[in-house]
C-alpha cells in the first residue's frame, strides 16, 4: 500500500489501482454521510479531484493519486458510506483505476513515510 | 502582514483536555468537536443534554435613564412593554431595513436591558447601538462574563438540581438567580429548538459550572459542528449565511422580531422597506428544503425550478442526523416557496430534486408552561 500528501491510499493488483482514503483521514473528517464516486471510464489525471466524501459539516475532494482510466467504483458506498469509517483501508476503497503512468505509484510514499508525514503535520 | 492571534474563552484549557478539536471561529479558537464526533454529539443533544460553551458570544448590559425605548429606536420590536423576567428575539437593523445583526434581548432584573449577540459581530453591534444611542443609554460589556447553553431533553433537570428558581421559568424567560454557588443570569431558550438553558457566569466560575455539569452522566460537552447541524434542524437562521446586511427580516421569515404597532409606526430603521415588504410581499422569501436524492446540498448550491431555470440560493444546508437526509434553508421567490413544491438544487453541476417543507424541519420542544 502506498499513500499520498492528501491522504490517499493505492493498492496495486497489475497495473490497476485501488484507491481510497486513509484510516487518518477517515478520523478526522468524522462521520462520512456521503460519497460521490468516480464515473466508469472516465480519464483522470494524478492529482485531480475525482471523488467526494462528506460529512455532517463538510464535503471534501478526494483526489486521484495517480492517472489513468476508472474502471470500477464502490457501489456499497451509495448506501453504505459509514463503510468508509468501518473499513477505510479495505472495504470502504472509492475506485479502481487503471494506470497510464506505473512510475506515478512508485513515486508515492510507502506506510512509513506517510506515518512520519501525519505525525509532523 | 501578521494575524491578528485568536482569542480564547475561559473554557479553552477544559475543553482542549477533553480532547476537542479546535478552530478558528469569530476570532476565538473554539471546540469544532470532540471526541464523540458531530454525529454522536447531535443525537446526544437531541436525546440527552449537550453542554455547549458560547462565550464568544457578545453580553452587555443598557442601562440608562429608559433604556427599552431608546432600545426601540434600533430594532422593529415592542421592548416598552417587555415584562420583568423576559427575553425577546430582536434584529438590529441599517437604514435600509437589512439586519447588522440578530440577538436575545431581556430584562433579568430591573437593571436595564441584558443584550446577547453573535460573536462575530459584537464589535460592530456595540459601537452601532453607541452611535445611535449616544447619551441615552450606557453599554457595559461583559467580558468578565462566560456563556454556556445546556440543551436537550434532560437539560433542564439537571441545571434545576443546582439553581432553586430555575423550575419556575418557562421558555424565553430570564431571571438573575443564585446558582453553583455564584449569581446567574439565566434564560430558558438556545439555538436548537430543544428545552434548555443558557446560563451567563461569572469569568471565574466558568470552568467550575461547566466541570459540575459534565459531571452529570446525562450532559456531554458539545462542539460548533453539531450547534449548528441542530440549529438547521431546528430551522433558525444563522447570521452571516441566512441573515446579513442585504436580508431584511421580512425575507428572512423572522418577521415576528417586527411589532404590528410598530410597523404602521414606521419608527425604526428601514421602516419604509418594511412596511413594503409586508404589504406587497418580499420578492424572495426564506424556505426549508429537503433534499430527496443525492448529496447534501451546502451554502451557495443554486436552487432551480422544475424547468431547470435558478430561482433561489441554499444560504445554509447539510446533511440532518436526526432526518438522515440533506436538509437546507435557502432563498426563493413566494411563487416557489409553498410547502410541496418541488425544486432542484444544483450540486457540483448536478440537478438534484428537492422539495419545499414546513420548518423547523425537527419539532421544536420548548417548554412554554409549567
Amino acid at each position: 500500500m502506498r499513500f499520498t500528501k492528501d491522504h490517499e491510499w493505492v493498492v496495486l493488483s497489475g497495473d490497476v489501482a485501488t484507491i481510497g482514503i486513509t484510516a487518518h483521514a477517515a478520523e478526522q473528517l468524522g462521520d462520512v454521510v456521503f460519497v460521490e464516486t468516480p464515473e466508469v471510464g472516465k480519464v483522470v489525471k494524478a492529482g485531480d479531484a475525482f471523488a467526494v466524501v462528506e460529512s455532517v459539516k463538510a464535503a471534501s475532494d478526494v483526489y486521484a493519486p495517480i492517472s489513468g482510466e476508472v474502471v470500477d467504483a464502490n457501489a456499497v458506498l451509495g448506501d453504505a458510506p459509514e463503510t468508509v469509517n468501518a473499513e477505510p483501508e479495505a472495504g470502504g476503497w472509492f475506485a479502481k483505476v487503471r494506470m497510464s503512468d506505473p512510475a506515478q505509484y512508485d513515486a508515492l510514499m510507502d506506510r512509513a513515510a506517510y506515518e512520519a508525514f501525519v505525525a509532523e503535520s | 502582514m501578521s494575524e491578528t492571534p485568536l482569542k480564547t474563552t475561559p473554557l479553552h484549557a477544559a475543553q482542549h483536555a477533553l480532547g476537542a478539536r479546535m478552530v478558528p471561529f469569530a476570532g476565538y479558537e473554539m471546540p469544532v468537536q470532540f471526541p464523540d464526533g458531530v454525529m454522536k454529539e447531535h443525537l446526544w443533544t437531541r436525546e440527552h443534554a449537550g453542554l455547549f460553551d458560547v462565550s464568544h458570544m457578545g453580553q452587555a448590559r443598557l442601562t440608562g435613564v429608559s433604556p427599552l425605548s431608546a432600545f426601540e429606536e434600533v430594532v422593529p420590536g415592542d421592548f416598552i412593554s417587555l415584562p420583568l423576567g423576559r427575553q425577546k428575539y430582536s434584529v438590529l437593523l441599517n437604514r435600509q431595513g437589512g439586519i447588522i445583526d440578530d440577538l436575545m434581548a431581556g430584562r433579568p432584573d430591573e437593571d436595564g436591558l441584558f443584550v446577547v449577540v453573535n460573536g462575530a459581530c459584537k464589535d460592530n453591534d456595540f459601537k452601532v447601538i453607541d452611535d445611535e444611542l449616544a447619551g441615552q443609554v450606557h453599554i457595559e460589556r461583559l467580558e468578565d462574563r462566560a456563556l454556556l447553553a445546556i440543551q436537550g431533553p434532560e437539560a433542564a433537570a439537571v441545571v434545576q438540581a443546582h439553581v432553586p428558581g430555575a423550575e419556575q421559568m418557562v421558555f424565553m424567560d430570564i431571571r438573575a438567580l443564585k446558582g453553583f454557588g455564584v449569581d446567574l443570569i439565566l434564560s430558558r431558550s438556545g439555538y436548537t429548538g430543544e428545552d434548555g438553558y443558557e446560563i451567563s457566569v461569572p469569568a471565574s466560575a466558568a470552568v467550575a459550572v461547566w466541570n459540575t455539569l459534565l459531571a452529570d452522566e446525562r450532559v456531554r460537552p458539545i462542539g460548533l459542528g453539531a450547534r449548528d447541524s441542530l440549529r438547521l434542524e431546528a430551522g433558525l437562521p444563522l447570521y452571516g449565511h441566512d441573515l446579513d446586511e442585504t436580508v431584511s427580516p421580512i425575507e428572512a421569515g423572522v418577521s415576528f422580531a417586527v411589532s404590528k404597532g410598530r410597523r404602521e409606526a414606521r419608527d425604526f430603521p428601514g421602516a419604509a422597506r418594511i412596511a413594503r415588504e409586508a404589504s406587497e410581499g418580499p420578492s424572495r422569501v426564506r424556505v426549508g428544503l429537503r433534499v430527496l436524492e443525492g448529496a447534501p446540498a451546502r451554502e451557495g448550491a443554486e436552487v432551480a425550478d422544475e424547468a431547470g431555470a435558478v430561482i433561489g440560493i441554499v444560504t445554509s444546508g447539510g446533511y440532518s442526523p436526526s432526518l438522515k437526509a440533506g436538509i437546507a434553508l435557502a432563498f426563493a421567490p413566494p411563487s416557489h416557496a409553498t410547502v410541496g413544491t418541488r425544486l432542484k438544487v444544483i450540486v457540483r453541476g448536478k440537478a438534484q430534486a428537492a422539495e419545499v417543507v414546513k420548518t423547523p424541519f425537527v419539532p421544536h420542544r420548548y417548554v412554554r408552561k409549567v
